[in-house]
C-alpha cells in the first residue's frame, strides 16, 4: 500500500483504483459465519427460490462491506472511513456455477479542506445492475 | 399485520456489552477481503495510531443487527422477519471499533412508514464503549407486503 492519503494527494473529480470482488457460494457462507447473518436466502438454493427470489443472492453487507475495501486500500488505512451508506438497491444472484462479480468504482465528489475529509461515491454492479444506490464514504484525511 | 406505528421513537434498554475480540475481526475483515495489516496485526494497527487491531467499517453490524432484534422479534411490533429486506444502511464512526471494546447498544425506532405496499423501518443503534459514543448505525428496513 502506499501509505495515508494526505490532502495534497486529493482532488475532487479523481477516480480510485476500482475492483472487482468474485463472490462463490462458499464466500457468502463464510460471510454468513463471520457476521452471524444466517439467513438460508444466502447460501440454501431451495429455500431462495421458495420464497420467491431467482437463486441464492449475497448479503447486502457482504455488498456493502466488500465495495468499500476499495476506499479503504486507496486510502490507506482501514480506520478512515468515517461515514459510509448505502441503499440496495437490486440483490446480487450467486449461481452455483460461476459464481458472481461485483464490479466496484469510486470517485472524489469533493474535498473539505477544512475537516481534512474527502467524499468519495462508489458504484457497484453485479450482471451490469446495480446493486448499490447513494453509495457514499466519508474519508479522514492526514 | 401492519408494523405497529406507536413503536416510533421508542428507545430501548442499553444491551449487555458486546466484547470486540481480536478473532472475530479477524474472521470478518477476510469475509469481507479487507486485507489491511490494521485487522491483525497488533503491531501495525499501533503503529497507524490504534490501540490494538481495529474492525472494518461495516463490522458494527454484526452488533447493530443483535440490537435491531430487540425490536424485529417483539411480537407486538408486527414485523413479519420472513419478510424483512434489507433497504438502506449508514455507519457514522467517532472512532473504529477496536478489540477489546466492551460495546453496549443503545435502540431507537426513528421512523415507521408505509410505502407502495410495503412498510419501512428505520432504526438507530447508538454504540458507545463506558459512555463515549463509537458509532451510529442507521438501518432502514423494508417489509415486503402481501403479493
Amino acid at each position: 500500500m502506499g501509505g495515508i492519503l494526505t490532502m495534497a494527494d486529493v482532488e475532487a473529480g479523481q477516480t480510485l483504483p476500482g475492483k472487482t470482488v468474485h463472490i462463490e457460494r462458499a464466500t457468502l457462507v463464510q460471510y454468513a459465519g463471520a457476521s452471524l447473518d444466517r439467513n438460508p436466502i444466502h447460501w440454501d438454493e431451495r429455500f431462495a427460490k421458495k420464497v420467491g427470489l431467482p437463486d441464492v443472492i449475497a448479503h447486502g453487507m457482504f455488498t456493502m462491506g466488500s465495495a468499500v475495501t476499495a476506499v479503504t486500500e486507496w486510502a490507506g488505512d482501514a480506520g478512515r472511513v468515517v461515514e459510509y451508506s448505502v441503499r440496495f438497491t437490486k440483490p446480487v444472484v450467486v449461481p452455483y456455477e460461476g459464481g458472481a462479480d461485483i464490479v466496484v468504482e469510486g470517485v472524489v465528489k469533493s474535498v473539505d479542506s477544512e475537516a481534512k475529509r474527502a467524499t468519495v461515491e462508489l458504484t457497484a454492479t453485479s450482471g451490469g445492475e446495480k446493486v448499490l444506490g447513494r453509495a457514499v464514504a466519508v474519508v479522514r484525511l492526514d | 399485520m401492519p408494523v405497529n406505528e406507536a413503536f416510533v421513537g421508542r428507545e430501548y434498554p442499553p444491551t449487555p456489552p458486546y466484547a470486540v475480540g481480536s478473532a472475530k475481526i479477524r474472521e470478518f475483515a477476510e469475509a469481507v477481503d479487507s486485507t489491511d495489516p490494521v485487522h491483525v496485526d497488533g503491531a501495525a494497527a499501533r503503529a497507524a495510531g490504534y490501540r490494538d487491531v481495529i474492525a472494518p467499517p461495516t463490522f458494527a453490524v454484526l452488533i447493530a443487527q443483535q440490537c435491531d432484534a430487540q425490536l424485529v422479534t417483539d411480537p407486538e411490533a408486527g414485523i413479519d422477519y420472513s419478510r424483512v429486506v434489507h433497504g438502506e444502511q449508514k455507519f457514522v464512526h467517532h472512532r473504529p471499533l477496536t478489540a477489546g471494546d466492551d460495546v453496549v447498544g443503545v435502540l431507537h425506532v426513528d421512523s415507521v412508514r408505509a410505502a407502495g405496499g410495503h412498510a419501512m423501518v428505520t432504526t438507530r443503534t447508538e454504540l458507545s464503549v463506558q459512555g463515549e459514543p463509537v458509532c451510529t448505525a442507521v438501518s432502514t428496513l423494508v417489509i415486503r407486503g402481501d403479493e
